[in-house]
C-alpha cells in the first residue's frame, strides 16, 4: 500500500481513537460530581441505546471500532516505521534534528509506550485484575484506591501516560489534518496552534483526576 | 582561517567507508564551502592522495547538483542556501566540520560524498510532466492564469532537485520534491487533464524507489535551500486522495 | 611553420540556405526539406549530446517525431545542464505589449545588436520562431511571470526599448530547462530515448566522411564504450571556461566540440567573447568561478563610481553631486541599458582610470537606493528579491543598504562550430544547436536572446531540417566493429593513459587557473596585437609543460574528477590558442570583440567591413599546427550596417 495510503490509514484511525478520547475524558471529570455521577455515568454507558441493543452492546460496538482502529493504527505504523529504516540504511555520524518538534521525534517511541499503558490500564480499571480495589461497577472506589498517595507508582505511570499521549495527540493532529490534505499555507500556523491548544486540554482533562484524587480533593 | 575537516570517505559503493580527518590551514572567509574543498583537495593530490569526489556545478545555487551534509545537515547550517552558496564567513577559526554525503537508500553512494540520485528523475518520468509534444501548443494567451496560482506554481516549481528534503527527513521520505512537482504543475490550468494520474503514478514511483512515508515532521522545508512550503505535502495528500475517489468513480 | 601562419583556405559556403524574400525563406526550406518516412524513423538512431535548453528541446522532440534517440550529458541528471541558471529571461516578438515589437524589429535589433555579424536568415528564423517558443513553454507548464488579470507579464532587457522578455522571476533558464527535462523525461517513459547520465563525450567517430557516432566515457565506471547513429547532435554549449573564470558551472567545456573540430567540423569565430557587466567581483585567489546578477538589474539600478580617483568612502557618505553616473553620462539615450559589450568596457575603463570600488578596484556600484525610494522595498523585492539574497549571500552586503559592486566576467560565447542553415557542420551527419554553434549572434549576443536560440533549435529548427539529412541519406548500419570505431575507441583510451602516466607535480587546476589568466590578460575585454602574440607564445608553452608536469592521481577504470577535468583542460589548451589567433587575425573591433587599435576617436569599437564582413571558420590540421581560414562572407540585404550608436 502506498505510504500516502498509510497515513492516511493512520489519520483516520487516530481521529477515531481522539474522538474517544475525548468523551473518555468528559466522562472521567464525573468523578468532581461524586461517587454516584462516576458510578452512575458508568452503568449509563452499558445500557445506552437499550431496549436496541442489548445491555453492553453499544459498550462492545465502541471497543470492537477501538480495537479495529488500534490494530489498523499500529500495523500502518510499523510498515512505515520499516520503510523509514530501509530508506535510511546508513545513519548520520553527526546529525541534530533542527526542526522537528519533541513530539515528532517520539511519536514512535511515544506510541509503544502507550500502548503498553493501554494494555495495563485496561487490565487496571476495565477488567479490574491490577486494581487494588477491583470491584466491577465501583468506579468511584477503583479510581480512588488506584490513586491513592499509597499507590504513587500506578498515579505516576498513568501520569507518564498520559504526558506522553499529548505529545503524541499534539504531533498527530497537526499531521493527521497535513495527510488528509487540509493545511495550506494560509492555515497551517492556526492548524499548528489548534493541535497544540488540544493536546493541552486533553493532558490536562485526564491529569485532573489523578491529582485531585491524590491530593484529596475528591 | 584554519578549519578541521571530517569528511566521509568511501572509495566505491562496495566499500564500508569511514571518517578521515583533514586540516586546511589556509582558508578565507571569503571562500565557499566548495572552494575549501577544492583547496584541501589541491592539497591531497599534491601529497599524493584521492582527493575528494563531490558533486558540485553551477556554484551559483541552481543546477541543485552539489549534495553533502554539512555537520548534520544538508547544505549546511545557512537557512535557504545551497553547500556552493555557503561561505566560511558563517564558520569560526578553528572549528571542526564533518561532511557527510546525503543518506537515503534511494541515494546510493558512489563515491565519497557523490551519491546517485537517479530515483528523482525517474519520479519524474513516472508523471513529473504536462505531455505537451513540440508544435501542439495554442497561443500563450489563450488560456490566463490567475496571478496566485501562478505564483504559487512557481513557488514550488522553484525545486533545484537536489535532494536535501530526503537527506533531512527522518524517514528518508521525498515527499517534499514529490510535493513540489505536484503542486507546480496541478496549479496551472495546462496541468488539469492529467493531474489525477500524475500523482497517483509519482506516487507509486516515489514508494518503489525506496523513499520512506512523511511524518510531517517539517525537517524537509527547513533544510529546502529554495524554501519550498511544507504546504505543497499537504497538496499531494490531498491531490492523491482526490485521484483516487476519482478513479472509484470512473471504475 | 608558425602557429600563426595559417593559411586561408575556400570560401566556405552554406548550402542550404535559403534565398529570396526574408519573411518567407523559412518557410520555404521547411518545405525544401525532405520528409522521412515514420516508419524508417524508427529505424534511425540519433545521438545527442547535451541536455540544456537546445540538447533537451532537441532530444524531446526527436523521439515525438518518432526517432530513436540517445541522450548524454556529463552531470548526474539532464536537468542540471547550465541553461538552468540563466536568470534573465527569453525574448519573443509577441508584441503583447502594443509597443511597436515585432519579429521584424527583434530581427532588426538582434542583427544590430550583434554588430552586423551575424547572418540575416538565422536570425530573422530565429525571430520568428520566438513567438512559437512562448507558446510551447506555457503549454508545457512553464510558470511564467503574470500580471494580475492573468496574463503573461513581459519587461525591457538590455539594449532593447521594447518589453519583449518573458520571465520567471529571476529563474527562467531553470524554469525553462525544467519543461524541457519534463518533456525530455516523458520520452525516457515512453523508451522514445536512452538516457546516458554520467558519460562524456570524448571522440566523435566519423565513417565515409560522416559522423556516426561518438565514444564516451562512463564516468563512474570509467568505460569507454562508441555509440553509434545515423546522426550526431552536439548541444554542449560554449567555451567560456577557457578563461577558467567565468559564469559558466565548473563542468562546462569545450571537449565534445573540440574533438568533432579536430575530425573535421570547422570552428567559427572562437573570438566572439561575451563580457558580462553584472556580475559579482572576485574576492581572492580561491575564487573557482564568478556569480552572474541578471542584467534585469540594470532596468532600475544605477551604475556609478565616485568622481574621485581613490575614493574609499563609504558609498553611502558620497554625496550625489560627487558620483559618476558613468553610462548615463556617456550613452544618455540607453543609460545603464546599454548592450553588455559597451557596458562592460565602460566598467573597465573607469576601474583603469583607477576610479573602481572594491578589494582591487576591479568594481563598480549598481545602486538601488532611487529605485527603494520611488518604488518601495516591497515593490523591489517582488521584482528582484532572490537575487538581492543570492548577492548578500556571496558577499555579506545587503543591498538594500548598501549598493551592490559588480564587476564584468566571461559569460557567453557567440562563437563555436560552424553550421549551415539547417544547423549542420562541415562533417556531414553532425549538426550543433545552441551555444555550441556559432549562427545567430554574431559578435555579440542581446540579453534574454540565449535561452530563446537554444530553444529555437531545439524544438523547432533542428527536428526540422535533421530529415534533410536523414531522408537523403537513408538508414546504414555501422558495424560495432568497423576499423574507424576501433580506432576512436582506441584513440581514446591511449589518451586516458597517457594523461594517468604523466605523473608531474602540477594540479590540473593550477594548470587551468594559467591558462584563465594568459587569456582573461591578453585576449579579455580588450585585445591588442601584442598582447596576443604573447598569449600566442605563452599557450603552447604552457600545453607543453601540461602534457609534461599534469599529476593525475587515481586510475581510468573508477569515478576520477581529476580525469574528467584534466580532459578538458588538455582541450583548452588548444582551444586557447585558436581563440587568440582569431582575435589576433581579426584586427577590427565588433561587439564582444574589441582590438584597441580599432576605435572611434570616442573610444568606441570601429569596425572594419570592408575587410571582415566574413565568418572565419577555422579548419583543424593538427596540434599547435597553423590552422586554414575558410571565410564565410556575410551579406546584409535588410539591416544595412552601420556604427551602432546606443548614444
Amino acid at each position: 500500500m502506498p505510504s500516502v495510503l498509510l497515513k492516511y490509514v493512520m489519520a483516520v484511525t487516530g481521529a477515531i481513537m481522539l474522538l474517544y478520547l475525548v468523551l473518555h475524558m468528559i466522562g472521567n471529570l464525573k468523578i468532581f460530581f461524586g461517587p454516584e455521577a462516576l458510578d452512575g455515568y458508568s452503568e449509563w454507558l452499558r445500557t445506552l441505546l437499550e431496549p436496541a441493543l442489548p445491555r453492553t452492546g453499544m459498550l462492545w460496538i465502541v471497543r470492537v471500532v477501538l480495537a479495529v482502529s488500534v490494530v489498523a493504527h499500529i500495523v500502518a505504523a510499523i510498515v512505515l516505521a520499516r520503510r523509514a529504516r530501509a530508506a535510511r540504511p546508513v545513519r548520520y555520524a553527526h546529525r541534530q534534528p533542527v526542526q522537528g518538534s519533541y513530539a515528532a521525534r517520539t511519536m514512535r517511541w511515544g506510541g509503544v509506550i502507550i500502548a503498553l499503558f493501554v494494555v495495563y490500564h485496561l487490565l487496571d480499571l476495565t477488567a479490574g485484575t491490577l486494581n487494588p480495589n477491583g470491584v466491577p461497577g465501583a468506579v468511584y472506589d477503583n479510581v480512588a484506591a488506584d490513586f491513592a498517595p499509597s499507590h504513587w507508582y500506578a498515579t505516576l505511570a498513568y501520569v507518564i501516560a498520559v504526558v506522553t499521549v499529548g505529545f503524541h495527540v499534539r504531533h498527530g493532529v497537526w499531521s493527521a489534518l497535513q495527510t488528509i490534505g487540509l493545511s495550506n499555507a494560509a492555515t497551517q500556523h492556526a492548524l499548528k496552534t489548534f493541535a497544540l491548544v488540544f493536546a493541552v486540554l486533553l493532558t490536562a482533562g485526564f491529569l485532573a483526576v489523578p491529582f485531585a484524587v491524590t491530593f484529596g480533593l475528591v | 582561517m584554519k578549519v578541521h575537516l571530517k569528511v566521509w570517505r568511501q572509495r566505491s559503493a562496495g566499500d564500508p567507508g569511514k571518517i578521515v580527518n583533514y586540516d586546511v590551514a589556509d582558508a578565507s572567509p571569503d571562500m565557499s564551502f566548495l572552494e575549501l574543498l577544492d583547496v584541501l583537495n589541491e592539497q591531497l593530490v599534491l601529497a599524493g592522495e584521492d582527493p575528494v569526489a563531490f558533486d558540485h556545478d553551477c556554484r551559483e545555487g541552481i543546477c541543485g547538483a552539489c549534495s553533502m551534509v554539512i555537520d548534520g545537515q544538508p547544505h549546511g547550517p545557512e537557512k535557504a542556501t545551497t553547500t556552493c552558496q555557503l561561505h566560511l564567513r558563517h564558520f569560526r577559526d578553528g572549528d571542526t566540520i564533518t561532511i557527510e554525503p546525503f543518506r537515503a537508500g534511494a541515494f546510493p553512494v558512489i563515491k565519497d560524498l557523490v551519491v546517485d540520485r537517479g530515483a528523482f528523475d525517474r519520479i519524474i518520468q513516472a508523471g513529473g510532466y504536462i505531455s505537451a509534444p513540440t508544435g501542439a501548443a495554442p497561443d500563450a494567451h489563450a488560456t490566463p492564469v490567475p496571478k496566485d496560482h501562478a505564483d504559487r506554481a512557481f513557488t514550488a516549481a522553484a525545486c533545484i532537485g537536489c535532494g536535501a528534503c530526503v537527506a533531512a527527513c527522518p524517514n528518508g521520505s521525498a515527499s517534499l520534491f514529490l510535493g513540489a512537482k505536484i503542486t507546480h504543475l496541478g496549479e496551472l490550468p495546462q496541468g488539469q487533464p492529467e493531474r489525477d494520474s500524475r500523482v497517483t503514478a509519482m506516487v507509486a514511483q516515489h514508494d518503489a524507489e525506496g523513499f520512506g512515508g512523511c511524518t510531517n515532521t517539517g525537517e524537509c522545508a527547513v533544510a529546502c535551500p529554495k524554501e519550498i512550503p511544507l504546504d505543497v505535502i499537504s497538496q499531494l495528500n490531498r491531490d492523491y486522495l482526490a485521484a483516487r475517489k476519482a478513479r472509484r468513480r470512473s471504475a | 611553420m608558425s602557429y600563426l601562419d595559417y593559411t586561408v583556405g575556400a570560401p566556405v559556403v552554406d548550402r542550404a540556405a535559403p534565398d529570396g524574400p526574408i519573411e518567407t525563406r523559412w518557410e520555404r526550406r521547411r518545405f525544401g526539406v525532405k520528409l522521412v518516412n515514420p516508419a524508417n524513423k524508427r529505424k534511425m538512431h540519433i545521438i545527442v549530446v547535451g541536455t540544456g535548453l537546445a540538447g533537451g528541446s532537441a532530444a524531446a522532440t526527436l523521439a515525438e517525431l518518432g526517432y530513436r534517440v540517445s541522450s548524454f550529458c556529463y552531470q548526474d541528471s539532464p536537468r542540471r545542464a547550465h541553461s538552468i541558471a540563466a536568470q534573465g529571461g527569453i525574448n519573443a516578438a509577441k508584441n503583447y505589449r502594443n509597443d511597436g515589437d515585432s519579429v521584424y524589429r527583434l530581427f532588426y535589433d538582434t542583427v544590430k545588436g550583434g554588430d552586423f555579424r551575424a547572418r540575416e536568415s538565422n536570425v530573422h528564423r530565429l525571430a520568428e520562431i520566438s513567438r512559437q517558443i512562448i507558446d510551447q513553454c506555457v503549454a508545457q507548464g512553464v510558470p511564467f511571470a503574470r500580471e494580475y488579470g492573468g496574463l503573461l507579464d513581459n519587461r525591457s532587457f538590455g539594449g532593447a526599448q521594447v518589453s519583449r522578455t518573458f520571465y520567471a522571476r529571476g529563474q527562467t533558464g531553470q524554469q525553462l530547462l525544467l519543461g524541457a527535462y519534463q518533456a525530455l523525461e516523458r520520452q525516457i517513459d515512453a523508451g522514445g530515448v536512452t538516457m546516458y547520465p554520467r558519460h562524456e563525450m570524448l571522440e566523435l567517430i566519423v565513417v565515409d566522411g560522416h559522423a556516426r557516432g561518438i565514444v564516451a566515457r562512463d564516468l563512474i565506471t570509467g568505460e569507454i564504450r562508441s555509440h553509434l547513429g545515423d546522426a550526431v547532435v552536439l548541444a554542449t554549449g560554449g567555451y567560456g571556461n577557457v578563461f577558467y573564470l567565468s559564469t559558466n558551472a565548473k563542468g562546462c567545456n569545450v571537449t565534445a566540440n573540440w574533438r568533432a573540430h579536430r575530425k573535421g567540423a570547422y570552428f567559427a569565430n572562437p573570438c566572439y567573447t561575451q563580457i558580462h557587466p553584472t556580475c559579482i567581483p572576485v574576492s581572492g585567489e580561491h575564487q573557482s568561478k564568478l556569480t552572474l546578477m541578471s542584467e534585469s538589474l540594470r532596468n532600475d539600478g544605477r551604475v556609478w563610481v565616485p568622481e574621485r580617483k581613490g575614493d574609499d568612502r563609504n558609498p553611502n557618505d558620497i554625496p550625489e553631486g560627487e558620483r559618476d553616473y558613468f553610462l548615463e553620462r556617456q550613452y544618455p539615450a540607453f543609460g545603464n541599458l546599454v548592450p553588455r559589450d559597451i557596458a562592460s568596457r565602460a566598467a573597465k575603463n573607469v576601474c583603469d582610470d583607477g576610479r573602481g570600488v572594491g578589494p582591487g578596484g576591479l568594481g563598480v556600484y549598481l545602486d538601488f537606493a532611487e529605485v527603494i525610494a520611488r518604488l518601495g522595498r516591497p515593490a523591489v523585492a517582488a521584482k528582484y528579491g532572490n537575487l538581492f539574497q543570492m548577492y548578500q549571500r556571496i558577499t555579506g552586503e545587503d543591498p538594500y543598504q548598501v549598493p551592490m559592486r559588480i564587476y564584468p566576467a566571461v559569460h557567453y560565447t557567440m562563437g563555436g562550430l560552424w553550421v549551415d542553415y539547417d544547423l549542420q557542420s562541415t562533417v556531414p551527419g553532425l549538426f550543433v544547436i545552441g551555444e555550441a554553434n556559432f549562427s545567430d549572434h554574431g559578435a555579440n549576443r542581446l540579453g534574454a536572446s540565449a535561452l530563446m536560440q537554444g530553444l529555437a533549435d531545439g524544438y523547432f529548427v533542428l527536428p526540422n531540417t535533421i530529415g534533410e539529412y536523414l531522408a537523403t541519406n537513408g538508414h546504414i548500419q555501422v558495424d560495432q566493429d568497423a576499423p574507424e570505431v576501433k580506432q576512436a575507441e582506441a584513440d581514446v583510451a591511449e589518451r586516458i593513459d597517457t594523461l594517468l602516466s604523466i605523473g608531474g607535480e602540477r594540479t590540473v587546476d593550477s594548470f587551468h587557473r594559467e591558462l584563465g589568466h594568459i587569456m582573461w590578460e591578453h585576449c579579455g575585454m580588450e585585445r591588442t596585437d601584442a598582447g596576443l602574440r604573447k598569449a600566442l607564445d605563452r599557450i603552447p608553452e604552457l600545453r607543453n609543460e601540461f602534457w609534461e608536469n599534469v599529476r593525475i592521481p587515481g586510475t581510468g577504470v573508477e569515478l576520477n574528477q581529476s580525469l574528467e577535468r584534466a580532459g578538458r583542460v588538455a582541450d583548452f589548451l588548444e582551444l586557447g590558442e585558436l581563440l587568440c589567433l582569431d582575435a589576433l587575425h581579426r584586427t577590427e573591433s565588433c561587439g564582444g570583440h574589441f582590438r584597441a587599435e580599432s576605435q572611434t576617436p570616442e573610444g568606441e569599437a570601429a569596425r572594419d567591413d570592408a575587410s571582415f564582413t566574413y565568418a572565419a571558420a577555422w579548419e583543424y590540421t593538427g596540434r599547435g599546427t597553423a590552422p586554414i581560414l575558410h571565410k564565410e562572407d556575410l551579406v546584409f540585404e535588410h539591416v544595412t550596417p552601420s556604427q551602432r550608436s546606443y548614444k
